[in-house]
């Protein structure tokens, strides 16, 4: 496809070690960037005349459990001028961190602080790494591999029912 | 033992919030109020943090997760056709858009093709469903504001509507009518005859809502130029659906990427470009509008034909041939206790719903469940306006911007 072709080719003129792999499955035009890189490669799509990837619509986490880069995060960004819809993936080394792509794009802030809740990604200079769904002092990342379906038991206190006499 | 009741860091990120409002008078004492989660405006369960000084909000957090049940993770040890009826629970004001959503998502990923009267009845049922979606919108937003009659009158023509899906789904609330290739059951002659009945009904009480909301005084003056959302604003928050139509972008799924039949269609995308609560209704109006020329025109153009694809290995079979032949049995067996084997890979799929463009993620391993579901649900982005929004605004007027910006805590909180 044309606009895919044109999208990789701004890319490897902007940062020609940006792009890792490249996949199309079911239309679905994807791009492994490399960590490094991705805080420049946000930039340079929102910012491209030719590309304006202004809307970020979807940031998540892939966890392969026993992969060795366990996690990978991923991104879903929209261009009214091209309509499409670009997902970004970015493959996690040893630790789990990233930067953070909320001074790109404003939308990115509760995805992230989502993705964070859930898999434990730290997000490199996030405004406000808070959990998004569970407790603040709750110790684990549910969507984890090794967090159990049934949850662990005493990891959130239950409200105490009625009182027996 | 953890303690869930530390608002600690709550309170740092309303006070670390930079506020550039100035006010005239201002007082030497600010107040935190808490708001919810049990309020009844702020439509199910959301929290919201606000720190104000006399009546003008200076800032305000939001807090979710008091409905999370974890529908993410459940997904990964479902099969896909166990994971329908869970669709139902996110947006459970319009049920059968979520479903069709799920289902558009699975056979992308898995390669099935779908009868064209499948199609349609998934059309037809969608637009209703959204017509269904927007009237709760309308309804519980004018009583928000004080019209009380509304919410009596939206939910008295819902009713109609729940009794199509009553006919077709066998239930009114909790539908989960579609399958994976196609969906449960035909659409008779007695459910068209009531559809076209249910758009007629429609039609006459938009023309009474219309006269009752639109030409009222205190309605129009609560709302107009309240809790303005730019442009830029707006597409950078990530707003879908109504609430960035109301903020004159012109974007909407069923036109930007059709799906189904939607390119065969004929209809306008309402745009308005003030920003305000009352562009976000007006579009919602006039969303209800183009639903029903959309229906009109899907049910004169819908054939005969079969409701679901007869693929035994993919697509659950009817029970009439897996009692009957062999292979069907076979198949039907490995379905239901190993799922459907799409190839490996992930897909995104969106659609336009009620309330913004709902998205599935799905990454497959090429097992008979998904290896991850991500959700992309429209109004938890859209919730995320709420910071921006109500800066400097009047603290009774926040009840107007939650209530026009139409969140539904079941699919913000998944």
């Amino acid at each position: 496809m044309e606009i895919n072709e044109l999208i990789v080719e701004k890319i490897k003129n902007f940062s020609p070690n940006a792009i890792e792999e490249t996949s199309d499955f079911r239309s679905d035009f994807s791009l492994v960037i490399k960590k490094d890189e991705l805080l420049k490669v946000a930039e340079f799509l929102k910012a491209d005349p030719d590309l304006l990837f202004v809307q970020c619509k979807d940031v998540t986490a892939i966890d392969w459990a026993k992969r060795k880069n366990r996690f990978t995060t991923v991104y879903h960004i929209y261009s009214f001028k091209l309509n499409k819809i670009l997902r970004l993936k970015v493959n996690l080394g040893e630790e789990p961190q990233v930067d953070s792509v909320v001074s790109v794009w404003q939308s990115a802030n509760w995805y992230e602080r989502e993705t964070w809740d859930m898999y434990g990604i730290k997000f490199l200079n996030h405004p406000d790494l808070r959990r998004m769904y569970m407790p603040e002092q709750f110790e684990y990342h549910p969507l984890r591999k090794d967090f159990p379906v049934m949850g662990i038991p005493g990891s959130i206190p239950l409200p105490s029912g009625p009182q027996k006499d | 033992m953890i303690d869930v009741h530390n608002d600690e860091k709550l309170l740092k990120a309303l006070f670390e919030q930079d506020t550039d409002i100035t006010i005239e008078d201002a007082l030497e004492n600010e107040m935190v109020i808490n708001m919810g989660p049990q309020h009844p405006a702020t439509h199910g369960v959301l929290r919201l943090l606000l720190r104000l000084d006399g009546e003008t909000v200076m800032s305000i957090v939001p807090e979710l997760g008091y409905l999370h049940r974890g529908y993410e993770k459940m997904a990964e040890s479902m099969s896909f056709n166990e994971y329908i009826p869970h669709t139902d629970r996110l947006d459970y004001t319009a049920t059968m858009c979520n479903n069709v959503a799920y289902v558009l998502a699975v056979e992308k990923l898995a390669g099935i093709e779908v009868p064209t009267r499948a199609t349609y009845i998934r059309m037809i049922i969608a637009e209703i469903s959204r017509i269904m979606g927007h009237l709760v919108a309308i309804g519980t937003f004018a009583m928000d504001v004080g019209a009380v009659t509304m919410v009596l009158w939206s939910f008295r023509e819902r009713e109609i509507i729940q009794n199509i899906f009553d006919r077709l789904a066998g239930a009114r609330f909790t539908t989960s009518y579609t399958r994976v290739g196609g969906v449960a059951s035909d659409m008779d002659d007695v459910a068209i005859e009531m559809t076209h009945g249910m758009l007629k009904d429609i039609e006459d009480a938009l023309f009474e809502y219309e006269k009752l909301l639109n030409s009222n005084r205190i309605f129009v003056d609560r709302l107009e130029g309240v809790g303005i959302l730019t442009k830029e604003k707006a597409i950078d928050l990530g707003i879908t659906g109504p609430n960035l139509r109301g903020s004159g972008v012109q974007y909407d799924v069923r036109r930007a990427k059709p799906y189904m039949f939607y390119d065969k269609m004929d209809f306008e995308v309402p745009v308005y470009n003030e920003g305000d609560c009352l562009a976000r209704y007006f579009v919602r109006v006039d969303e209800v509008k183009e639903s029903i020329k959309i229906i009109r025109q899907c049910l004169n153009q819908m054939p005969k034909g079969e409701i679901i694809i007869n693929s035994p290995k993919k697509v659950l079979s009817h029970k009439a041939e897996i009692y009957t032949k062999m292979e069907e049995l076979i198949h039907d067996f490995m379905l239901i206790n190993f799922g459907i084997h799409p190839p490996e890979g992930d897909v995104f799929f969106s659609v336009e719903n009620p309330k913004g463009e709902l998205g599935f993620y799905i990454v497959s391993n090429g097992t008979g469940h998904p290896w991850k579901m991500k959700i992309r649900s429209p109004s938890f982005c859209n919730l995320q306006a709420i910071e921006t929004i109500c800066k400097g605004q009047m603290i009774s007027d926040i009840v107007a911007i939650v209530g026009s910006l139409d969140p539904v805590m079941g699919e913000a909180d998944k």
